[in-house]
This record gives structure tokens, sequence and C-alpha cells, in this order.
């Protein structure tokens, strides 16, 4: 990994130069653009030559640490490997080329694939339908968010205004009941990592809409009695909805459907190993129960005799609609059912079982060398938390300082500061494609800090100290917004 | 298999290590009934040969048809280079720069693609991106109310010339907040969207007005007189707009008017048709309303030894840590294309786009002049497109894009269900792609049909 | 050990209130509350003459890590913001009794300052909350 800092593109460029190879030919005039339409100033662009270009962003992408590069252990975001021919498939020429507008007889190849996927999803997951078309774990939330909406409306219950939320969630959930206009009602998670029953019936009522839930939930832990769960929420007219970022931990060995849950989204990029390209694209397919079939948001690939299409609108009058121009993230659905169909029915449970074998023995290792789970008496499932409560009391070193120290260690730091409920909490999610060695380095370099933390605190605090950037002040970030590159005067 | 690398002694010795003897007991906390043996639904593993050949095939039966549908997504030639720098392992399989000193690449992007965005559009800042452009306009609809909360209405004027499935986004999206969509009528002769139409809602609380250039039909708007009428009202201004047409014509922020936000669909810069994405919504704003603005923002700062670094900043907005109050529930958006957009841009710089630009409104000028020439086929409005126009028959449409479709060619999108009232009305497109004989070969066709 | 002037009164929402000559409130954020936040880089402050019901939220202040409301403790009428936060949030840091007011509050009905701690039990909250 070379670390050498790299200018800005803007500061290669200049006047004339560019990859002329890739412009069309100039066009003689401009028949129909009335004067007073036209740009005056031309933009703010490169301009490099082809090579340049090249070698800034190839130099960029070496300043980075990557699955394929480094060991990326962070918890809740299912850092597995991205199989190449999952790429280099979706890419092929025939998928590559076609217009999303292109009509259905001459996409059954594409339609054919995104079917099978459907019906895939429904089987691990346990639901009757699925829609592909969310583009992300988010967009998922409010696709399911809104369909209990539009259940409850439907049925004239216009009195269920609040949505229940662990006060252990993921951030996006508040954020998409809110987006979708309900209230939030928060409750407390027990001790023991479980939801606390007592405070779930006091929350219940007819103002309930339904609860947002993770099973594994946030906390690295399997929500024990999430049948009993289930049947106090539907019996109080609420439905329940599942957040499926931590599907891998039971892939294949437990299906949402049959816990109880009415409706969930699952994130492709996560569980079925589509790319995370530092930020999205994502997919956050949606399932549900029998009973909001009809709200799905269109479009859906179905299947009639030997002939596949898409329906939309006119076919689904109760749908919520669409949630994007076209039909969602179609070449990220593509990766994942290539992926999907190399797992098969066999790969599926192989992975929860290697990926919940990997987190614990991380489990054993960390606290054998000293450190503190969170919740030690509980299994961990496909990932697990540790807390440094006791280092940053002792040794004034936080899980902060960790996190960065382990950079210089060659590894990417895991998920910090969240869960919020553990103070100083590290959560860890190795993946099921990582090996013991590589887990082994890791309990190694954790160690070495903890043993720099006491002897040389002030390492572990200054981290780090290896990357292309010391630690980086984002208090002047946010106070001397710094957003454009301009040129100097 | 599942590209586990654990042999039966690894998974031995770690069992051992746990303090557990079979496997099975790591799941014991699951309950007995809850678990499933078998997966019928899903079919047994392929290996990568098997799926490759698969998937040849699907992909070989959809063939290569000659494309001239635009309505949002649009065929641009792609340099080599984009997708040969995206695809590296080192951008594709990274995750969101939450630790910025690990991240340096993806954030330099980022902070490159923001800059480039802002001058494109004629704003001051830029986000990193949201999940194309319909859902960008309704995010767009969202901010112009935390914007103008003078405004009680929540109801926002979006012409009846914006993309049928962006105010179809927009509605499914705002519904639940209480903001409504009223749509204005465009001109049946010219097609555009006149002031007068806007009018009618001269005494009225409007919270918004929403501008498409070029608009859904590819015609060229007035967007001094539309944005100016707004402005002259205290109404903020929502601009969709095609980014290589910004090469050639006046941006948002430089309309008489101007623009609050400014908002597209980013596809055409690099990113291949691919049945429909993934694509990119990119969003540009003034500076004073950056804090209403969602998505991810990438700012430059100093570290301790006081170099320059990036880093994602303002994440107080967003829903990590706002949760509830966040702007928007957004997380995971579309770093990877970006990543290629940004690399197109810095490929084409300023005079390739408008090359492209200027390419692309002539093919599809000597297009509409080649399909003109058959009796029974006549252009729909009379103000000046950019590339893509509206063509009138004088038979209904769907049978004859049908009947191209069966001889490679995928003539233009039929407006029947969404326009009625234009009757037999085809939208159709030409970019830079499209030679003389790929024309002359749709004129032909076409003449055959009608 | 956060700071808790005696002379003040507390909510249970960390914010400080004092009660000035003239009847009106000044109020702004604890020493506890600018210490969980970190370096403040932005602050929302209302207009003044903008009415609050009590409870209501009427400003934020935003550091890198979080953005926390601010509510009211009265209904009222905002009277005076402190305009020097625009440029300076740090002062709420530096000195959040004193340069870090952030606003100034007129009460619609005196006598509905319900639900205010006193030091003692503003400290005693922060104690139980700390579990």
């Amino acid at each position: 990994m070379s670390v050498r800092p790299e200018p800005v593109i803007f500061e290669y460029s200049r006047p004339g130069r560019g990859a002329s190879d890739q412009w069309p030919a100039q066009t003689a005039h401009l028949s129909e653009l009335p004067a007073e339409l036209r740009r005056r100033a031309p933009p703010l662009l490169p301009e490099v030559s082809e090579l340049e270009a090249v070698r800034h962003y190839t130099r960029l992408s070496q300043l980075n640490f990557s699955i394929e590069t480094h060991f990326y252990p962070l918890g809740s975001c299912t850092m597995k490997y991205n199989p190449k021919a999952c790429n280099q498939l979706a890419m092929l020429p025939g998928f590559l080329a076609r217009h999303p507008l292109a009509p259905a007889p001459h996409g059954q190849g594409l339609l054919a694939c995104l079917y099978e996927l459907q019906e895939m999803l429904r089987a691990v997951t346990g639901m009757s339908a699925v829609s592909l078309t969310p583009m992300a774990g988010a967009q998922g939330e409010f696709a399911g968010v809104a369909m209990i909406r539009a259940y409850h409306e439907a049925r004239g219950d216009h009195a269920r205004r609040e949505i229940i939320v662990p006060e252990a969630a993921h951030g996006t959930n508040p954020a998409t009941a809110t987006m979708c206009g309900y209230a939030l009602r928060e409750i407390p998670v027990a001790a023991d990592g479980d939801i606390a029953l007592d405070d779930l019936r006091a929350a219940l009522g007819p103002q309930t809409a339904g609860i947002m839930l993770t099973n594994p939930s946030t906390l690295g832990v399997f929500e024990r009695r999430i049948v009993e769960v289930a049947a106090l929420v539907h019996e109080a007219g609420g439905l329940l909805y599942y957040d499926g970022a931590n599907l891998n931990a039971i892939l294949g060995k437990v299906r949402p459907g049959d816990m109880g849950f009415d409706v969930m989204h699952m994130n492709l990029h996560k569980t079925f190993s589509t790319p995370h390209g530092g930020g999205g694209p994502g997919a956050g397919a949606v399932g549900v129960g029998k009973r909001l079939e009809p709200y799905l948001p269109v479009p859906i690939v179905t299947r009639e005799g030997e002939r596949y299409r898409f329906l939309d609108e006119a076919d689904r009058p109760h749908s919520i609609g669409r949630l994007s121009a076209f039909m969602g993230n179609t070449g990220v659905l593509l990766r994942a059912y290539v992926y999907m169909r190399l797992l098969g029915r066999e790969g599926m449970p192989l992975v929860a079982d290697m990926a919940t074998l990997n987190a614990n023995y991380l489990l054993a290792c960390l606290m054998r060398a000293g450190f503190d789970a969170a919740y030690p008496s509980r299994r961990a499932t496909h990932e697990l938390v540790i807390t440094l409560k006791r280092q940053a009391r002792e040794l004034e070193v936080t899980a902060m300082d960790f996190a960065k120290r382990l950079l210089d260690h060659g590894m990417h730091a895991p998920t910090t500061y969240f869960p919020l409920l553990v103070p100083e909490c590290l959560l860890i999610e190795p993946t099921e494609t990582e090996s013991r060695e590589t887990l082994d380095r890791f309990v190694a370099a954790m160690s070495q800090i903890l043993q720099e933390a006491r002897q040389e605190p002030e390492q572990v605090r200054g981290a780090p100290h290896n990357m292309v950037v010391r630690r980086l002040d984002d208090v002047r970030a946010a106070k001397q917004l710094d957003l454009t590159w301009k040129p100097t005067p | 298999m599942a590209f586990i690398p654990h042999t039966a002694a690894d998974v031995t010795a770690m069992l051992s290590t746990i303090g557990v003897e079979r496997l099975e007991e790591l799941f014991e906390e699951i309950p007995r009934a809850l678990r499933i043996e078998t997966l019928p639904g899903v079919p047994a593993a392929l290996n990568e040969m098997q799926i490759s050949r698969l998937m040849s095939e699907r992909a070989r039966s959809d063939g290569q048809p000659l494309c001239f549908i635009g309505a949002g997504a649009y065929e641009h030639h792609i340099p080599a280079a984009v997708w040969a720098i995206a695809t590296r392992g080192e951008f594709y399989s990274a995750y969101t720069p939450y630790q910025a000193e690990a991240s340096q690449g993806t954030l330099q992007t980022i902070y490159e693609f923001q800059t480039m965005i802002a001058s494109l559009t004629g704003m001051q800042v830029a986000n990193a991106s949201l999940y194309d452009g319909a859902s960008a306009f309704a995010e767009a609809c969202l901010m112009a109310t935390r914007l103008n909360r003078k405004s009680k209405s929540l109801n926002i004027l979006v012409p009846e010339a914006v993309h049928p499935h962006y105010r179809k986004v927009a509605r499914t999206v705002i519904a639940h907040q209480g903001v409504r969509i009223t749509p204005v009528p465009f001109d049946a002769r010219s097609g555009r969207t006149a002031a007068a139409a806007l009018e009618a809602h001269a005494n009225e609380d409007i919270t918004a007005l929403a501008i498409q250039q070029p608009n859904f039909f590819g015609v060229l708007e007035d967007v001094d007189a539309l944005s100016q009428w707004a402005r002259s009202r205290s109404i903020p201004v929502i601009a969709i707009v095609n980014p290589v047409s910004l090469a050639l014509l006046e941006p948002p922020g430089g309309w008489r008017g101007g623009a609050d936000i400014v908002v597209g669909e980013g596809q055409p810069l690099g990113i291949p048709l691919a049945s429909g994405g993934p694509y990119f919504g990119f969003m540009a704003t003034r500076q004073e309303h950056v804090r209403q603005m969602p998505g991810r923002i990438v700012g430059r700062t100093l570290d301790l030894a006081g170099h320059p670094g990036f880093t994602l900043t303002l994440q107080a907005r967003e829903q990590h840590i706002r949760r509830g109050r966040a702007t928007s529930n957004i997380c995971t958006n579309q770093g990877l294309m970006v990543t290629a957009a940004t690399v197109y841009l810095a490929l084409m710089g300023p005079q390739g786009l408008e090359r492209v630009a200027a390419a692309s409104h002539e093919r599809a000028h000597r297009l509409i002049a080649a399909l003109t020439r058959h009796a029974g086929v006549r252009r729909a409005f009379s103000a000046p497109f950019f590339h893509e126009a509206v063509i009138l028959l004088e038979q209904p449409v769907a049978p004859v894009l049908e009947a191209l479709a069966g001889e490679g060619i995928h003539g233009g999108l039929d407006l029947s269900r969404d326009y009625p009232q234009l009757g037999n009305a085809l939208l159709t497109c030409a970019t830079e792609t499209k030679t003389d004989e790929d024309i002359e070969r749709f004129a032909r066709a076409l003449g055959e049909l009608i | 050990m956060s700071q808790i002037p005696s002379d003040l009164k507390y909510t249970k929402t960390h914010e400080w209130v004092r009660t000035l000559s003239d009847g009106a409130i000044e109020v702004g954020i604890t020493d506890h509350a600018q210490e969980a936040l970190g370096d403040l880089v932005f602050v929302e402050l209302p207009e003044a003459g903008r009415k609050v019901g009590a409870g209501e939220p009427y400003a934020v202040v935003e550091s890198v890590k979080a953005a926390s409301d601010i509510y009211s403790p009265v209904a009222g009428e905002v009277s005076a913001v402190n305009a020097a936060l625009s440029k300076t949030p740090e002062l709420i840091n530096q000195d959040p009794y004193g340069a870090g007011w952030i606003a100034r509050l007129k009460a619609s009905d005196p006598a509905l300052r319900t639900g205010l701690l006193s030091a003692q039990e503003y400290e005693q909250h922060l104690a139980a909350e700390d579990h």
C-alpha cells in the first residue's frame, strides 16, 4: 500500500489538455439551442490526459483499505469476500447494454434471473412474496413501514400512530418511522441483551402500528423470546418488521417468517455479498407475508407459463408505489443472484455455521486475552460486542484509540460506538470467509495494543501513525466547511 | 464451497478453543422449533463454470439491439478506463469511509466529485449521491419544506412535463409527511410549461416549484421565466437536470430566478444502462442550505500533523446520529457509481463533455429529420429539444415498437399510457453513439411498418 | 465532576435557567451537556419573537458526534438570542453558564414554570442517569 498523499485532480489540469480519444468529433453547429439558454462559462472539470487520470485514480485507490486488501471486521456490515464471478457475470454485455424500458419479450434472460432471485429470497426468509426494487436497506425499511401503514389504513384503523423500536436499534429504524409519519416509542433492552417483555407489554396498545426488530439483535445476540414477542405484538393488533442486516447469522437455519415477522428487508450488499463500493450501491429487497402482499412496491417480476414480465401499478393497484425511476439496482441484484446460485441450498447454512464459529472463536480468544465481552453469558451470533469501558477508565485509552491503532497493524477497525447502549464498544463481525490465521492475527494485534496502552499509552492515543494521514480534525471539518476545491486566485 | 476457507481440522481446533464439542452447541440459544433442516425453494449449488454458462446463455438470449430509448436513461460511450478503475478491489470492496484514515482514496474521490457537480450545476455545494434521480427529487421535495418553513401548505408545484416516474416516486416517499404535489399542465403545441400556467397559483401558498430541464419530452423549457416567477414570490426552486446537457446549457445557478436545490440522474456520466441500475442521484444546493441537505458530505480538513486530509462531515444530520430527527433515513448510497462518474468526468473534461452533448443534440436532430421524412410521422412539439423528442404516428405505437424490436431495434417509449392526451406518441432519442447507418436503418424499418 | 452553579435552576434535559431582573429568563445547556456533546460546531438559533410552547424544542446544538434539541422550560416568546454563537459556537464549551447563554425567553404566564430542578436535584438526576 502506497503511503504518499495525492494532489486533488484539478491540480494536474492544464488548459487544453484532455483525453481526446474519448471524445466524439466536433459538431459543426447546434441546430436548435436558443442562445439565451446556452452556458456562459465552462464548468470546472479536470483537463488532464488519460494517463494522468488513470494514474491519479489508481493511486487514490491504493490509499484505501478494502476487503481485497485487509481484514475488515465491521460489525453489522458483513464484509465477506465479493466473488469476482458475480461482478463479471452481472456485467455481461447482454445485461449491461439493456435499457430499463426495453420491451419484456426481449429481456427474458434478465427477467429469469430476477424471478429466480425473488424465489430464492422467499425460500430463505419464509415470506410469501418479494419485491427487489428498494435500492438500499434504508429504502427497504421505508417500504416495509409504508406497507404497514397501508395495511392499517386499508382496514380503517387510523388510531395506530406509533412504531416501537428497541433502544439498541440502528439509526435508520427511527429515521424511517419518522419518514412514514409515525411517532416513536423506544423500549429498553434487559441486562441479558433480550427485549424487556414487561416494557414491551406496557408500550403495546391500540396506538401500536408495529415494531421494528433485528434478530440476532444489534447487540450480537439472539432474541430468545422472539416467538413470545411476536405473539404479544400480534395480539395488540400490530405488525412485526424485521431488519435483515444480521441475516448472515441464521441463513439457511432460521427463517424470519417462521419467527412471526410480517415484513422484512434484506441487505443484499451484506448477506449476499454484493460489493460495498465505498458506500453503495446496495439493494434492500423486501419480503412480506400474505397480509401485506397487495402493498408491495412495484415493479415485481412474475412468471406466466414460460414467459416473464414486470407487474406494475396497473397490476397492483394497492401497491405503495414506485421507489425508483426504473426497477432498482438491477446490476446489484444480478450479483446477488450469481452468489446465491454459487451457494445453493447446501452452502447457505454453511455460511451461518462458519460465520458463527468465527465470531465465537474470536470471543473466546479475546476474553482470554483480557478483554470484556458486553454479554459474557451469551453465545455470540455472527458478531460479538466487547466493551473497553474498563480500559478507558484505567488507562484513559478509548475504543476509538484502539480502532485507530488497529489501522497501523494493517487491519480495518471493527464498528465503534454502536450499539449505543454499550459504552466504549467494538462490534466485531469476522464473516465466514476469513481463516483462523487471520482471526489469530487480529487477536494478537488487539493484545499488543492493550499492552501498549499500559506501557506507552500516548502511542495508542495518537494513532494512527503509519497511514497516509494522521487522525483528522473533524471539528475543524464541520466548522470550517471546505466541501469543494477552489482554484487559488 | 461458499468461499469458506475452514478445513475439518480448523473447525475441530476452533471448537476446542471455544470449549464446546459440537458446532450445534453454538446455536443452542435459538429455539429448536424455529430451526429448519432443509431449503426446498433453493436449488443445489452450481460451481463457477456452471453459473458462467447459464448467465452467458441468458445474456446472449437478450441480444444487443440498437437502442433509441431515452426517457431518463441514456446510452453514451463509456471509456474503458472508467470501469477498469471503478472495479479495482480497493474501490469495489471498500466500505463507507467512516474510518477516514483508511479511506482517503474514496473520500478524496468524493470531494473531487462534489466539486465537479457543484460547478456543473452552478451551485456551491453537492453531496456524495443519493439512490437515483427520482429518489433525489423526492428528497429535494422534503428538503424544500425544511427550507420554506413559512409556507404551511406543503404544496409543491410539479409540471406534468416532469418524468412520470419521478412524480410517482416523489408521491410514494412524501405522502406520509403530509406533502403533496400539484400538477402544472404543459402547452400542447410547444411541449413547454408556460409561465402562464403557473399564474393560476399566483395567490396561493406554494412551498416550492420544480422545473425539469430538458423536460421529459426532451423539450427545452423557458427556465428564466419559470424560475423568475418563483423567485419573485419567494418560492424555492427545485431544478431537475440532465448532467451532460449542463455542458451546453446554462446551469440552474445561472437561471434568472436561480435555484435552491438541484437534482438529477447521474447515469449519463459513465454508468451503463445495465437494465435500470445501479445509477445514482446527485444533489447540489446553495451554501446556506447545506445543513438541510440529506446524504453524505465529504470535507477537507487537517490532520494532527497539519497535513490536509478528507473526512465525512456534517454527520450530525444523518441517521446514525440524529436518528428520529435525521434529514433522511439514507445510509448506503451509490458510492461505486460516484467513483465511476468522477473518473468519467476527469477523462472527458469540459471539452469532451461539451462534445458529447453537442454530438447527441446533432444526432437526435438528424434522427427526427429522418423519421419525419415519412408521411404519417410528425414532430409533436414546436419548441427546441436537446437530444430526444416526441413524434406522432397515425397508428397505435405499441405494435410498431413490437415489430421494430423483432428486427433488433428498440425505437423508443410509447407515451400513450402516461400521456393519453397526446395520442399515438413515441418518445425517441439519439446520442453520440448512433451512426448515420444506425439512423437510416431505423428510418427505413419504420417506413416499412407505417 | 461537572459544574452546577447553585443559583440556577435546571431541567431533566440538561438546560439551565437564570431569572433576569426584568422577569425574563436566560437559558443555556449545562456543563455536563457540553462535555457529553464535545466541541460544538454549530448552533441553530431561533428568530427573536418566535413563540414557543413549554417543552417544545426551539434550538439545536451540533457537535461532530451529536445534534441535540434545546427545549423551552416555559411557554412564551423568544426575546433575544446570543448571536455570538453563530461565529463562535465553542463559547458554550468554554463558558456554558456565562458567555455561552443561548436565548432569553419571556414567559406568557409567569406561574407556569413547572418541573425545574434545583442544583442539588439536578446533581442527583445526573448521578441516577450514570448507572
